[in-house]
């Protein structure tokens, strides 16, 4: 075994370049504080990525992208594909979760300030997958063309369509035409699996680049800490962190599968209690508060020009947070983070505590 | 301009109007094509005595859908049944004789108009006549 293994890594060394891999992965640390648990997530988000690639690449084996079978191939997927229920299952709860965890990932860097010089790409970055991933969603959330998400699809993009002066030609493009129809299923499945995969390959490569190269952020105020080795320690804590979460998308997965629902109808009424997935509920149930005009304007072209800015702000805020940049504390925008946290848990409370919330 | 300056605005220029005639046909591609909206004019939307009073029916009108409605007085009337706000579907709620949307809780009367949520224009009426054995709706002039 021994020697098989040497004559393997003689032959890749000159090839790969191994050593100069090692040397890195040996010389790598990683601080060691009271807020280092939060270094984990990013690992996560990476983890449950891959599940979702794996699996996704089974559900293309038979789904069909297409308006007349979409829906009847994602049944038959669940109910006589061998493991099709377990698979769906996987991808559409582990979505869920990644989404979940990577908002923990963000307000995690946001909070403790990761974004500071020289970091501000790897918070720009960030800011974008998270973007990529919750266009992920809503894609991939249409593709079953069940009732549910054929509604919220027609909400989705007719918040994009309210953006002054560009705004209905963003929707046309997205839609493949006026209204939600084959079309749009086509250019969903064709975003989900082929453009933001692409795009996501790429950002997550400069992340985890600038990640490794720069290393993690320590808080303002941490002086000298103990360091411990990225390979194997960190790795093996990371693992665990994993392990956990597996355990818990196979616990979810076998006692809740996730249902393929009604088709879709387009010309049935929307059905009582109808709400897109839980990380968009908090700009849902604000949709719901608006008033119909402020002042003169719409009230949903105000609270959809507020969350673009509010977006806008947030993957802007290494540049904006300079008492941040000189490794001073900055408790004005933990402040403002910490109101936007509220404000999200909040309003996502309100969707299914009070649905009936601006009757 | 010295010959390198030349060269290097020349090659420059090149490259980007080869970007661009490489750029233009895959954006236009992408632009999904217009196609013919399927406008009704009118249509049969039901026979008498189909709906009972205070019902309603939801009917494809073109290519949206459009509610009918028999109100508790026997008085049709037809509106698109797109809710203003978002473009949910709305439906008809017997109890409170108006038509809700339950996306974001948009309520209407029963001429169209706005009583309650974010809605901010009334829903399209439409013209009802009844001939023969059937209710035609039609587009208001």
């Amino acid at each position: 075994m021994n020697k098989w293994w040497e004559k393997m890594q003689a032959y890749l060394e000159p090839r790969f370049q191994l050593s100069a891999i090692r040397d890195f992965a040996q010389k790598k640390k990683v601080p060691e504080h009271k807020h280092s648990f939060w270094y984990f997530f990013g690992g996560i988000c990476l983890f449950l990525f891959v599940i979702q690639i794996l699996t996704g690449v089974l559900l293309l084996l038979y789904y069909t992208p297409s308006v007349d079978a979409a829906h009847e191939s994602v049944q038959f997927i669940m109910s006589q594909v061998k493991f099709g229920w377990l698979i769906r299952s996987v991808h559409s709860w582990t979505a869920n979760i990644l989404v979940g965890v990577l908002f923990i990932h963000m307000f995690s860097a946001f909070f403790l300030k990761a974004y500071r010089p020289p970091r501000e790409l790897t918070w720009i970055t960030g800011f974008l997958l998270l973007v990529l991933f919750l266009a992920f969603g809503f894609s991939g959330y249409l593709l079953p063309w069940n009732e549910l998400s054929f509604f919220a699809t027609r909400v989705g993009t007719d918040i994009a369509g309210v953006i002054p002066l560009v705004g209905k030609a963003i929707k046309t493009f997205i839609l493949g035409g006026p209204e939600v129809s084959g079309a749009t299923l086509t250019r969903f499945f064709w975003l989900h699996v082929a453009v933001l995969p692409a795009f996501a390959l790429l950002i997550m490569g400069i992340h985890i680049i600038l990640v490794q190269s720069l290393g993690m952020s320590k808080p303002i105020g941490i002086g000298e800490t103990k360091e411990i080795f990225f390979f194997p320690d960190f790795i093996l804590k990371d693992s665990v962190g994993w392990l956990l979460i597996l355990a818990v998308v196979g616990a979810v997965c076998v006692f809740l599968p996730w249902e393929a629902g009604p088709k879709a109808d387009p010309f049935a009424s929307t059905p009582l209690g109808i709400k897109p997935e839980w990380y968009f509920t908090f700009m849902f149930t604000t949709l719901k508060l608006v008033p119909a005009h402020i002042f003169t304007i719409e009230g949903e072209v105000l609270a959809v020009l507020g969350f673009m800015l509010g977006g806008l702000l947030l993957m802007l805020v290494p540049f904006l947070d300079r008492r941040a940049a000189h490794e001073k504390r900055s408790p004005v925008f933990s402040a403002i983070g910490l109101a936007v946290v509220l404000y999200i848990i909040i309003m996502t409370a309100l969707t299914y505590l009070a649905p009936n919330i601006g009757k | 301009m010295n010959r390198r300056t030349f060269v290097n605005l020349f090659l420059g220029g090149s490259f980007l109007g080869t970007v661009v005639s490489f750029l233009y046909p895959v954006i236009r591609y992408l632009i999904p094509p217009r196609q013919a909206e399927a406008v009704a004019k009118r249509i049969i939307a039901a026979k008498v005595g189909e709906l009972a009073p205070n019902s309603a029916k939801l009917f494809r009108f073109g290519s949206s859908a459009a509610v009918l409605i028999n109100t508790s007085d026997g008085e049709l009337r037809a509106f698109s049944a797109t809710c203003t706000h978002l473009t949910c579907t709305v439906r008809y709620e017997g109890d409170t004789e108006t038509l809700f949307c339950p996306c974001h809780n948009g309520r209407f009367d029963l001429a169209g108009n706005v009583i309650s949520g974010p809605p901010p224009r009334p829903l399209e009426a439409y013209e009802v006549e009844v001939s023969g054995g059937d209710i035609f709706v039609s587009r208001k002039a």
